[in-house]
C-alpha cells in the first residue's frame, strides 16, 4: 500500500487565527519562546500498489484543485511517504 | 402579488448539512414566488427560474467551507445557468459555495476574533441594480440576521480594487466589522449581477413575529423580503 502525503499552508498574506489563537495559548504552558504559529493541514492519500509517478501527478492535480483553495492557501509538498521515511532513517 | 410573480419558480438547494432550506423556501412563498425543493447530487434543475443555496454547515465544514459541495452534480447545472444569466444568490455556506466554485472571486476564512457570531446585522446596500437587490435604493440600510464561523471574506488588492471600481460589491457591514471582512464586504456579485453571495441572511428576516428587532417592535424586522421579491421583480422585467 502506497501512500502520498499533501502538505497544504494557509498564505503568508493570509491572517491564519487559527495559529494567532494557538500561539496566544503556548505562553499558559510555559513555552513563552514561539512567537508565531501558522496551522496547516497534512493529507495522506493511500492507493492499491506503489507511487508511480502518474499517482504523485494526480495528487498533484488533487491538492490543487480540491485539497487547497488557491486564493487563500498553498500547496506547499507533495511526495510518496515512503521517500520521507527513508530520509528519515 | 400578480399571478405573473406567482408563477416564478425558485430552486432552493439542499446538500447534507444544509440547515436553511426550508427557512429559504418559506422566504420565496412570502415573496409570492414557487419554491422548489432541489437536491445536491441531481444534476436536473427542473427547469427553475433561479435558484438560492441556502446557508448551514453542507459536509460539517470539513476540508474548507463549501469545498466538497462545490463538486456536487447540482452545482455544474447552476455553474452553466449562472453563464446564461440566471439567478442565483448563494447565502453564507451558499456564498462559501459559489467563492469556492468560482461564480464569485475572493474566499472566506474564519472569523478574525475565531467566535461563533450570532447577531442582527445592519447593512448597507451599495449596489441596488443586481437580480437580488433591485427592491432596495442605493445607501439604503436594512437589517438581518448574521450567523457564522467563517465569515471574514477575504480576496487580494487587486481583486478588492476591480470589485469597487466595477461596483461589485453589493453589501458592507455598517457601524463595525463583525468578523474582519476585507474592506467591510458583507456581499458581492459577478459582472453580470445575477450572482450575488452574502453572509448574512435576509430568509430569516421575511415575516414579522419572527425576524430581527424593528423600528415597528421587537421582531418585526422584514427587510430580508427585498431580496425575494428582487429577484421576482427581475424575471418578470426578463
Amino acid at each position: 500500500m502506497g501512500r502520498v502525503v499533501v502538505e497544504v499552508m494557509p498564505k503568508p498574506e493570509i491572517l491564519d487565527p487559527q495559529g494567532k489563537a494557538v500561539v496566544g495559548a503556548l505562553p499558559r504552558l510555559g513555552f513563552t519562546q514561539f512567537v508565531s504559529v501558522r496551522q496547516g493541514k497534512r493529507f495522506e492519500l493511500e492507493v492499491e500498489g506503489d507511487v508511480t509517478p502518474e499517482v504523485l501527478a494526480a495528487a498533484q492535480q488533487a491538492a490543487e484543485t480540491m485539497l487547497s483553495n488557491p486564493i487563500i492557501e498553498d500547496v506547499v509538498a507533495v511526495f510518496d511517504a515512503a521517500d520521507r521515511e527513508k530520509a528519515c532513517c | 402579488m400578480s399571478a405573473e410573480l406567482g408563477g416564478a419558480r425558485i430552486g432552493v438547494i439542499t446538500f447534507p448539512g444544509t440547515l436553511d432550506d426550508r427557512d429559504a423556501q418559506r422566504a420565496v412563498c412570502l415573496a409570492g414566488g414557487t419554491p422548489v425543493a432541489l437536491w445536491h447530487a441531481d444534476s436536473d434543475l427542473q427547469g427553475v427560474d433561479a435558484v438560492v443555496i441556502p446557508g448551514g454547515f453542507s459536509y460539517g465544514d470539513y476540508l474548507r467551507a463549501g469545498a466538497i459541495s462545490r463538486f456536487a452534480a447540482a452545482m455544474a447545472s447552476v455553474a452553466d445557468a449562472a453563464a446564461g444569466g440566471m439567478p442565483v444568490l448563494g447565502i453564507c455556506n451558499g456564498f462559501q459555495i459559489l467563492t469556492e466554485a468560482h461564480l464569485l472571486p475572493g474566499s472566506m476564512v474564519k472569523n478574525d476574533h475565531l467566535h461563533f457570531i450570532c447577531r442582527e446585522q445592519v447593512l448597507v446596500v451599495e449596489n441596488a441594480a443586481t437580480a437580488w437587490t433591485n427592491q432596495f435604493e442605493q445607501g439604503q440600510r436594512i437589517t438581518i440576521p448574521l450567523k457564522n464561523q467563517d465569515g471574514q471574506y477575504v480576496a487580494d488588492d487587486k481583486t478588492l480594487d476591480m470589485l469597487e471600481a466595477e461596483g461589485r460589491v453589493v453589501f458592507r457591514y455598517d457601524g463595525w466589522n463583525p468578523n474582519g471582512s476585507r474592506r467591510n464586504i458583507a456581499g458581492i456579485t459577478n459582472e453580470r449581477g445575477n450572482v450575488v453571495g452574502l453572509m448574512p441572511h435576509p430568509e430569516h428576516a421575511v415575516e414579522a413575529g419572527f425576524g430581527p428587532d424593528a423600528q415597528t417592535g421587537t421582531r418585526q424586522g422584514t427587510d430580508g423580503l427585498g431580496f425575494f421579491t428582487s429577484v421576482l421583480s427581475a424575471l418578470v422585467k426578463a
